[in-house]
């Protein structure tokens, strides 16, 4: 699979009269992390959402999402080829280990033979071996987030949206799973973008950073609302050098 | 329902409708797909449709209009005929006596339990032993009843054989009256409240649910209130308005029930709704008009008691206001445990030993008075009876599981196309989907019956199925309808994103984790349109006859081993299904502990 830029061309989410994210212009090239922090509230799992096509109807949302060079952004979720990772790892309760990672992997891969081979590879890799028919709700947490990681690698992204997923996660664990997660989607040369409220997890990451402010903030207007004119490069630069 | 609802009310009514979006590009709005965008409509058609023309085709007759009866003079003939009968003021003084008390019984039993067991093992075990008696049809339960309080019931022999132990014989022969069909209509208030009670207790839990109860109580504790005074004064007002709903249906019903008050009820005179009846099948066909007179005025009566009782409502609202901020602590509650769990108890005993009797009837060869078990045992009873009860048993295992095929279609629809649409049910739509319980049935089954002889499907399978699920449908909505929100939509997402399209996500993943819930919700559909009497009556037009309209026809009779065994294989239909219903789940997912209740 080839990988390229993942583009946010003046991405801007309201709710109501609202604005709550952009409008955000920003270029993920591929192997590169982009933090997206912010407080809670600021609308930075709605732009995850958006990104990924599940975004809910209430919001309002314009601009465009370019992946690879294509532009994704009127497309259902499941052919965008966006992989997103949760604060919870959700792997299917109803499913052993095998099949949730079985139902990740394309149907292009044929024959029981070689998708279970696939499955076990991808095991072997996360250094699950032998976990295929576990039940997912007998494995710890840290076991299950790596199965969660290879699940969203194994439907072969572009792209990689990471939701806070190591803020369920303690102490060394959550330093070694945040490795785990960052060297594959890197190895597969994967434009990802992070959201977290964590600053550790953004140091980590190597790559620029992009400041949400909380929209339900009372005082002072919402970014991007109100009479100024939006800043044409997007959000709240700060920190973040051009790509 | 509550969904067509959504459809219609959310984007026209008063709905949160969701904004449009800006680029028409960047919405998700075609994921609900035309198709599934039309359900709802369908559903709201399919069961409001037969309801409202039901009512017109009962109140045109009333005012003496009906060609095909020979009625072309509208006038207020009919309803003068009514209010000259002689019946009519005693039904009518006897509707209001039971529906009331045994709705109010009903209600300050569940809410008295509630109230005082909150969190206590007993309360988890009195739900545990109340659920199955939700499956139980009334007729069922009524005819249990009867075993038990009639003169030469269980518990005249069990009088009688303490008695005798004793030494101070009483009843030694029959007592001439019975503990049923006694002319104050106690014995089927006592039944109705039977039955209403654990219907009412599932819905406080589920609203209980919803609302913040423990911290709530821990507040309230904290601040030194007993635990029955805490709840009663912090947790009611919060999920009274939740209940209301459920306890105007049970109001409803309690108010115009017909297949219990034929069995419970006394017959001179009997309540409004089963006289009415009686007027319908009156052989001198002028009797109709005067039947839908009754009919429409059964309507009033129900419409009437709602609002009376919403009246109660704000009156206790406003008395007890200045005692919810009084102060008073209240005591340890002990009283109130007491006194609800030897009523919940009593209750469950007199449930249990009433079905107990259907079994043992049904089995009995030789049981003379007054010995307190069958003397001689015998199958022949079933043996003989099988011929003729398959039948209706095949009618009734048929009609309700198409009935509720489709009602699990529909609702299923429904949900899945709020989940992708992203809309959300309105105090309207919630209203909407009571109809069905709260229009008395014998208020529009009349006209209903006409426009299915006009469309001449009178007596046939798919009238039969229509009018079941009109009762089915709204029930299968309300037990699904919360599962189904509460699955974390991130799974779906997940799965999207995960390349699945929207049908391989719904049958891969959304309904094998929502499988125990459907099921169960299918039961409850089951069990509803098993219980099923007088729908059946009319859609049914005598020709198809079900295991409900059989039992509750030979109730009347002499013959308890056979009514016993009517009764017994009515009960035991939807106890079936709730027993795969549970065990089905437990089997699929016995390796997967995240999929446990």
């Amino acid at each position: 699979m080839t990988t390229g830029d993942l583009v946010l061309d003046r991405v801007e989410l309201r709710l109501g009269t609202r604005t709550l994210v952009g409008p955000l212009t920003l270029t993920v090239p591929p192997s590169r992390i982009v933090t997206v922090m912010g407080p809670s509230g600021s609308g930075k799992s709605s732009l995850l959402a958006f990104l990924c096509g599940t975004l809910d109807p209430a919001f309002a949302a314009s601009g465009r999402v370019r992946l690879a060079g294509r532009d994704v952004t009127a497309l259902p979720p499941e052919r965008r080829g966006v992989g997103i990772l949760f604060q919870d790892d959700l792997l299917f309760p109803h499913l052993s280990v095998a099949e949730n990672l079985a139902f990740a992997l394309p149907s292009a891969v044929r024959g029981r033979v070689a998708r279970r081979a696939a499955v076990e590879a991808a095991l072997t890799e996360a250094g699950l071996a032998g976990f295929a028919d576990r039940d997912p709700a007998t494995l710890s947490g840290g076991q299950r987030a790596r199965v969660a990681v290879m699940r969203t690698l194994l439907a072969d992204p572009r792209a990689l949206l990471l939701d806070e997923p190591f803020s369920k996660l303690d102490g060394p664990l959550r330093a070694r799973f945040r490795r785990f997660v960052f060297d594959h989607a890197r190895r597969r040369g994967l434009p990802t973008l992070l959201v977290t409220h964590d600053p550790d997890d953004a140091a980590a990451t190597d790559g620029p950073i992009v400041a949400l402010q909380a929209a339900e903030h009372a005082d002072g207007p919402p970014a991007g609302s109100g009479g100024a004119p939006p800043d044409d490069d997007g959000h709240s630069l700060s920190r973040f050098p051009q790509l | 329902m509550a969904d067509p609802i959504r459809a219609v009310a959310a984007e026209s009514l008063a709905g949160r409708a969701a904004p449009r979006p800006a680029d028409p590009a960047a919405s998700r709005r075609p994921r609900a797909g035309r198709l599934l965008a039309a359900v709802p409509v369908l559903t709201l058609v399919l069961f409001l449709a037969p309801i409202a023309v039901g009512l017109f085709g009962t109140w045109i007759p009333a005012f003496g209009y009906l060609p095909a009866l020979g009625g072309t003079e509208a006038g207020l003939g009919p309803w003068r005929t009514l209010f000259e009968s002689p019946s009519l003021p005693g039904a009518v003084q006897l509707t209001l006596l039971t529906g009331f008390l045994s709705t109010a019984l009903a209600l300050i039993l569940s809410l008295g339990l509630c109230a005082a067991w909150h969190g206590s093992r007993m309360m988890a075990a009195a739900r545990r032993a109340l659920a199955p008696l939700l499956a139980v049809p009334h007729a069922a339960l009524a005819i249990g009843l009867m075993f038990l309080l009639s003169g030469s019931g269980w518990l005249a022999r069990g009088v009688a054989a303490g008695s005798g132990v004793l030494g101070m014989p009483v009843w030694e022969r029959p007592p001439v009256f019975g503990m049923v069909q006694d002319p104050w209509g106690l014995a089927l208030t006592f039944g109705l409240m039977l039955k209403e009670t654990p219907f009412l207790m599932l819905m406080i839990v589920a609203a209980s649910g919803q609302v913040r109860i423990e911290r709530t109580l821990a507040v309230a504790r904290t601040a030194g209130y007993g635990p029955v005074t805490a709840w009663v004064k912090t947790v009611l007002p919060q999920i009274y308005p939740q209940i209301r709903l459920p306890v105007y249906a049970v109001l409803a019903y309690s108010l115009s029930v017909v297949d219990m008050a034929l069995i419970l009820g006394p017959s001179t005179p009997p309540p409004l709704a089963p006289l009415v009846l009686r007027w319908f099948n009156d052989p001198d066909l002028t009797m109709r008009f005067v039947a839908a007179a009754g009919a429409c005025l059964q309507l009033l009566i129900v419409a009437a008691g709602i609002a009376i009782w919403y009246g109660a409502e704000r009156l206790i609202a406003r008395v007890a206001r200045p005692w919810l901020s009084g102060g008073h602590r209240g005591g340890s509650g002990r009283v109130a445990r007491a006194a609800t769990g030897g009523g919940m108890a009593l209750a469950l005993l007199a449930a249990a030993v009433s079905l107990a009797a259907l079994a043992v009837w049904s089995l009995a060869y030789r049981w003379r008075y007054p010995d307190l078990v069958p003397s001689a045992w015998t199958l022949g009873t079933w043996d003989r009876n099988l011929p003729a009860l398959a039948w209706p048993a095949w009618t009734t295992l048929g009609v309700g599981a198409a009935a509720t095929a489709i009602a699990l279609v529909l609702t299923i629809a429904c949900l899945e196309y709020e989940q992708r649409a992203g809309v959300r049910p309105t105090t309207r739509a919630l209203w909407l989907l009571y109809t069905p319980l709260l229009v008395p049935q014998i208020g529009f089954l009349f006209g209903m019956q006409v426009l299915l002889v006009v469309l001449r499907l009178d007596g046939t399978w798919p009238a039969l199925v229509w009018s079941h699920l009109l009762f089915v449908l709204p029930y299968v909505f309300l037990a699904l309808a919360e599962p189904w929100r509460a699955l974390d939509e991130r799974y779906v997402r997940t799965a999207a994103c995960l390349g699945a399209p929207p049908w391989r996500v719904f049958w891969r993943i959304t309904l094998p984790m929502l499988l125990r819930p459907v099921l169960i919700a299918a039961a409850i559909g089951f069990a509803v349109s098993v219980a099923q009497y007088l729908p059946t009556l009319f859609a049914g037009a005598g020709r198809l006859t079900t295991l409900t309209t059989e039992a509750v026809g030979l109730a009347g009779g002499a013959d308890r081993r056979v009514i016993a065994v009517y009764a017994f294989a009515q009960m035991s239909l939807p106890l079936i299904g709730f027993a795969v219903a549970l065990a089905v789940p437990a089997l699929l997912f016995r390796h997967r502990r995240g999929m446990r209740a």
